[in-house]
């Protein structure tokens, strides 16, 4: 850990200002941070707490939608009585990642903002391009069991390896995001970046930018499901996970809102699997087209090369469940 | 007064069934649970010392060559830094488990990637961790590195054995099976890292470490730092989990100790988990062939068992894959031979039941392929091919319990008998299966010294250097003691882990609580004997319970005043060399495999298993539950994963190592066969620790290929491997 400047924020106006420092982060459940600072993978010269300034309320919008404040806890979100009725995919996407303890003090706004595992980026004697630009990828032809297989880049295929945030994509849900010079909305499913050639970019937030909240739409039919596989049955990040939301009429597929994690550098959505899904009967052939489709792309690098036919299965499991196909 | 006993013979007559206090074998709870549950057992790192520096590893950057120079001008103008702990005495690697010298010196010669090369020491820890991370060392590079086995040249360790014919039993035999398996290397994962405080007053050392075996130790860390035994104080009275980790002298003590001399002040060095990882010894890796040549009925006519295992060039230690594949099944065409290849990766050593751990899954899932090609069940081919004496060595067995731990735990388990099918039962998305596994563990005995003192005050204290790693010695000697000597636990008082005491045996494979309980057994027979000339009764004739002789006079009123003490020494004398010793017993296991996933969930598991005497069936249940949730792991969640260009390992945390969560261990039930095995050690118990873990593996992988088809031939079995392997109608 490099020493660094403590300061508690006391409101959203003074947490910019603090922020306005030379290599200033925020700091929320600090499960995430202080890790990676300990490693010396990040280095801030001021950590900016921003526990005390409010934003914790889970309330219900004009629409009928929900507003999660960026510091209410996952355990807060996840137990919350109208995500429990109407958000199910978000409070078991939640449940499915890490550790009741790790909950407890997790945040909405940290949860987004979470890094990669990778096990180059988080070991400074290692090269990495989003730790460090330019000195290389170390995992590209070393360990890469946990990497990308969709949207990588000759830079980076580094995962989001996040749950949270794959529930959230799959209902279309809004990120708010506070700054020195104003407001703006962006969707989740438009927060994270892919890596391309700027692999040390997470996401869209720029310098001093708060996260405030996450905004639902009004709650939609069908039924939801978050589906993590993974070797161990607690406290291990997603080989594949997939969030869905598939409503059914009579025969026929009426909704299908489909996100994938533990697959790329952001929760990944494809709109075109709802536009193939949506009208038709469900059968095994119409999920291995849907498969096709998303795996369109996907390439592996050695060791990870089982998450294809992976996420292809576990597609075939999340569809016939939602749908009742019998395969 | 001291005595010493040698074991040459049966222990048929043992005082201890004799005696009238009734609380050996018993569920005694651990005297060392409330204070570490509550906090105030104090660990090797907690020891409040004042003015004690921090001292933080620097480790290597390269894979192999020298560090040419340390730059300490880079740090000392860092706030807090004190010094750059440079100096030859510092070690490399750790000492092998009973080395009883210096592991390699020194640090500057490099071997692996993450070795230990210096220590920075500041006021703070934070401080000497962010100087650490900023030291600058030079190297000069030896690029010719290999750090994968499967590259690297091989060489035989030790004879093997070679019986007969094994090519032409395979080709003549009716039913054959011929398989590799593979495991991946592990860590020991012990809760609490390796740590040390040393403290120098010029003359004598005292250090606080977290070790398993003081009596070794002792010796290592004497020679390491060039200083007489007499010198030094070990002091280990709570060690937060071993598993072989923690054996030998390791780099964390030795810098201590180094700095504290250099320095003239107490110095505290503490591995971050990350260094847990990378510079504790590993398991190593295992590439395993398996012939398995049998006749019409499934009876073994043939027994091949090959491996190959890694270390660094110069260790000696090679993972004891065949160790139990030695004796367990009958064949009189055997060959078993194992070759180690010489890597650049960190140490291997001792992890866990180091050989049957891994060799035992490869056989028993071997087994398992051999049962369906006979069309036996595979509990009857275990049956069938249990030997009468050691097949190759011709020895006589100690107590053998294989045959009864198989059918009491198939009975107790709810096995159905007879040839089995795969696919058979689907609940949903998941296959539900079973599978079974024989385990067997070699009993190994070791001298041991202790001192056991009955007070005037009517208790009893028992010291020796002897540690206790969570396993429960605390809890035995208490037990064995209070039973000799007629007192209750609570007046038992047990010192452990101080050099200052007589010598133990060490706690390592599983050997602790036969050693030192037989040392214990030894003094208290001396004690109990001027006990008997002071109550005017003959040895035999002595009973005593709840501080009294049987209807006579309290001991304290017989005592009168004065202390009685003993130092016992046990030594296993020919009972070592005439037979062969084994802890034997059963797993059952029923799983369930996601059909589109691979994932595989244990559903339930059962071990049955045979050691002797059960000294204490609460911790003996507890040291079983242990090693079949390490069997869980190793089935299917653990794996080191190395960068296959410098060898370093890439998965060295908590959270990308998986061992077993609670989620993962489901239902256990532990049967526990109570017996005598007079030729196992002066108490007849046999060692128990580790036999939870040697087998339970290829029960969960049988159970996968009994559940879904899928022969998953490399552990872990993950879902990618399951995937990969089951076939195309599952
Ligand atoms: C062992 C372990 C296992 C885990 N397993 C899982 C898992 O299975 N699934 C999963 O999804 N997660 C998992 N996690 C990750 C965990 O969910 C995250 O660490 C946590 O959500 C981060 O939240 P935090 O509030 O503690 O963030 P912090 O550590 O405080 O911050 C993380 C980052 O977010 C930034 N940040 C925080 N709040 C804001 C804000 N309001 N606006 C802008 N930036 C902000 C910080 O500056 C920092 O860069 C695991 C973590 C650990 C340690
Ligand atoms: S995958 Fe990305 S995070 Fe990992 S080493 Fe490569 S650049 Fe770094």
């Amino acid at each position: 850990m490099r020493p660094f400047d403590y300061q508690r924020a006391d409101g959203l106006t003074h947490a910019g200002q603090l922020a306005d420092a030379d290599e200033a982060a925020y700091i929320a459940g600090g499960t995430n941070l202080l890790d990676l600072m300990k490693l010396q993978v990040e280095t801030p010269r001021r950590l900016v707490d921003i526990n005390k300034v409010g934003m914790r309320e889970i309330e219900q919008t004009d629409d009928g939608g929900l507003r999660i404040g960026a510091l209410a806890t996952n355990t807060a979100t996840a137990s919350h009585d109208l995500v429990r009725r109407n958000y199910p995919v978000l409070a078991r996407a939640i449940l499915a990642g890490a550790t009741q303890q790790l909950r407890n003090r997790a945040t909405t706004g940290g949860n987004l903002c979470q890094r990669t595992r990778c096990y180059y980026f988080t070991n400074i004697d290692q090269p990495c391009n989003k730790r460090e630009p330019g000195s290389g990828c170390g995992a590209i032809q070393g360990i890469a069991r946990l990497h990308a297989i969709l949207g990588t880049s000759s830079q980076c295929i580094a995962t989001y390896p996040g749950d949270m945030a794959v529930a959230l994509s799959a209902l279309d849900a809004k990120v708010e995001i506070a700054s020195e010079s104003g407001e703006r909305t962006v969707p989740v499913r438009d927060f994270h970046c892919l890596p391309g050639d700027t692999p040390w970019r997470d996401n869209v937030l720029e310098a001093g930018e708060i996260i405030t909240s996450v905004v639902l739409p009004p709650p939609v039919a069908g039924r939801q499901s978050y589906r993590k596989v993974r070797e161990r049955s607690s406290y291990a990040f997603a080989l594949v996970s997939i969030a869905s939301i598939v409503e059914m009429e009579g025969d026929m597929i009426a909704r299908a809102d489909l996100a994938f994690g533990g697959v790329a550098h952001i929760p990944w959505h494809d709109e075109r699997l709802s536009n193939l899904l949506v009208g038709q009967a469900p059968d095994r052939k119409l999920f291995d087209k849907a498969a096709d489709l998303l795996l369109e792309d996907a390439q592996g690098y050695g060791e990870n090369d089982f998450k294809i036919p992976l996420a292809r299965r576990t597609l075939h499991a999340v569809l016939s469940e939602a749908t009742g196909v019998d395969q | 007064m001291n005595i010493h006993v040698k074991q040459d013979e049966a222990a048929k007559e043992c005082r201890l069934d004799d005696m009238k206090q009734g609380i050996l074998g018993r569920d005694v709870s651990r005297p060392d649970g409330l204070p570490k549950v509550t906090g105030t057992a104090p660990y090797a790192a907690e020891y409040k010392i004042d003015g004690c520096l921090e001292g933080v590893i620097v480790t290597s950057t390269i894979v192999k060559g020298e560090v040419t120079n340390i730059d300490a001008s880079s740090v000392l103008d860092m706030p807090g830094v004190e010094a750059v702990i440079d100096d030859p005495r510092l070690t490399a690697r750790a000492a092998q488990g009973t080395a009883g010298e210096a592991p390699a010196q020194p640090a500057r010669k490099v071997g692996y990637f993450g070795q230990p090369v210096a220590v920075v020491v500041a006021r703070t820890f934070e401080e000497a961790r962010d100087a650490a991370k900023h030291l600058k060392i030079e190297y000069r590079v030896e690029d010719d590195a290999i750090v994968d086995p499967e590259e690297a040249d091989a060489e035989a360790q030790g004879d093997g054995t070679k019986m007969g014919d094994l090519a032409e039993a395979m080709n003549s035999a009716r039913h054959s099976v011929d398989v590799v398996i593979t495991t991946e290397g592990h860590n020991s994962a012990p809760m609490e890292p390796h740590a040390a405080i040393a403290e120098w007053d010029g003359d004598k050392l005292t250090v606080h470490a977290s070790l398993q075996m003081l009596n070794y130790n002792i010796s290592e860390l004497a020679d390491s730092l060039d200083l007489d035994e007499e010198k030094i104080r070990l002091i280990a009275r709570y060690v937060g989990g071993g598993f072989g980790s923690k054996l030998g002298v390791s780099e964390e003590t030795v810098a201590a100790c180094v700095a504290a001399m250099e320095l003239q002040r107490p110095v505290r060095v503490v591995m971050s988990r990350q260094q847990v990882f990378q510079c504790v010894m590993r398991r190593s890796e295992t590439r395993q062939r398996l012939r398995l040549a049998a006749d019409e009925d499934g009876k073994l006519i043939g027994f091949g068992h090959e491996a190959r295992v890694s270390n660094l060039p110069g260790e000696e230690f090679a993972e004891p894959v065949l160790q139990s594949s030695e004796f367990l099944y009958r064949g009189e065409n055997r060959l078993l031979e194992l070759e180690v290849a010489r890597i650049h990766r960190m140490t291997a050593g001792s992890v866990r039941a180091p050989g049957e751990a891994v060799g035992m899954p490869a056989l028993e899932a071997a087994m398992d392929m051999l049962a369906e090609k006979v069309g036996i069940d595979p509990v009857e081919l275990r049956l069938r091919n249990i030997p009468e004496r050691h097949p190759a060595k011709d020895l006589p067995f100690t107590d053998h319990s294989l045959a009864e731990c198989l059918t009491k735990g198939a009975e107790a388990f709810g096995w159905d008998k007879g040839p089995r099918k795969p696919m058979q039962k689907r609940e949903g998305e998941w296959w539900i299966g079973t599978g079974m596994a024989s385990a067997a563990r070699v009993h190994n005995v070791s001298e041991a010294k202790a001192r056991v003192t009955l007070k005037a005050d009517g208790t009893a204290l028992v010291e020796t250097d002897m540690t206790d790693i969570g396993t429960g010695t605390y809890a035995i000697l208490t037990q064995l003691a209070g039973e000799m000597l007629g007192l209750p636990v609570d007046k038992v008082l047990v010192d452990l882990g101080d050099t200052n005491h007589p010598r133990g045996p060490g706690s390592g494979g599983s050997w602790g609580a036969a050693s030192i309980g037989s040392a214990v057994f030894v003094a208290c027979e001396a004690v109990r004997k001027q006990v008997a000339e002071k109550a005017g009764v003959s040895e035999n004739e002595l009973s005593l319970s709840d501080g009294r002789v049987m209807n006579g006079a309290t001991l304290t009123d017989l005592l009168d005043g004065a202390d009685i003490s003993a130092e016992g020494h046990y030594e296993p004398g020919a009972i070592s060399e005439d037979y062969t010793a084994s802890g034997f017993g059963a797993f059952f296991a029923e799983v369930r495999v996601n059909r589109y996933t691979g994932e595989t969930r244990v559903n339930r598991m059962l071990g049955s298993f045979g050691f002797g005497r059960v000294l204490n069936a609460k911790t003996a249940r507890s040291q079983c539950l242990g090693g079949v949730t390490w069997s869980i792991g190793l089935a299917l969640t653990e794996g080191l994963k190395f960068d296959p260009r410098d060898g370093h390992l890439a998965n060295c945390d908590l959270a990308e190592y998986h061992v077993p969560v609670n989620r993962d261990v489901p239902e256990v039930e532990i049967l526990l066969l109570d017996g005598r095995d007079p030729l196992a050690s002066a108490i007849q118990a046999k060692g128990v620790g580790e036999l939870g873990m040697c087998g339970g593996a290829a029960a969960i992988a049988n159970a996968i290929y009994n559940a879904c088809g899928a022969r998953v031939l490399d552990y872990p079995m993950t879902p990618d491997r399951v995937i990969a392997a089951m076939p195309e109608n599952a």
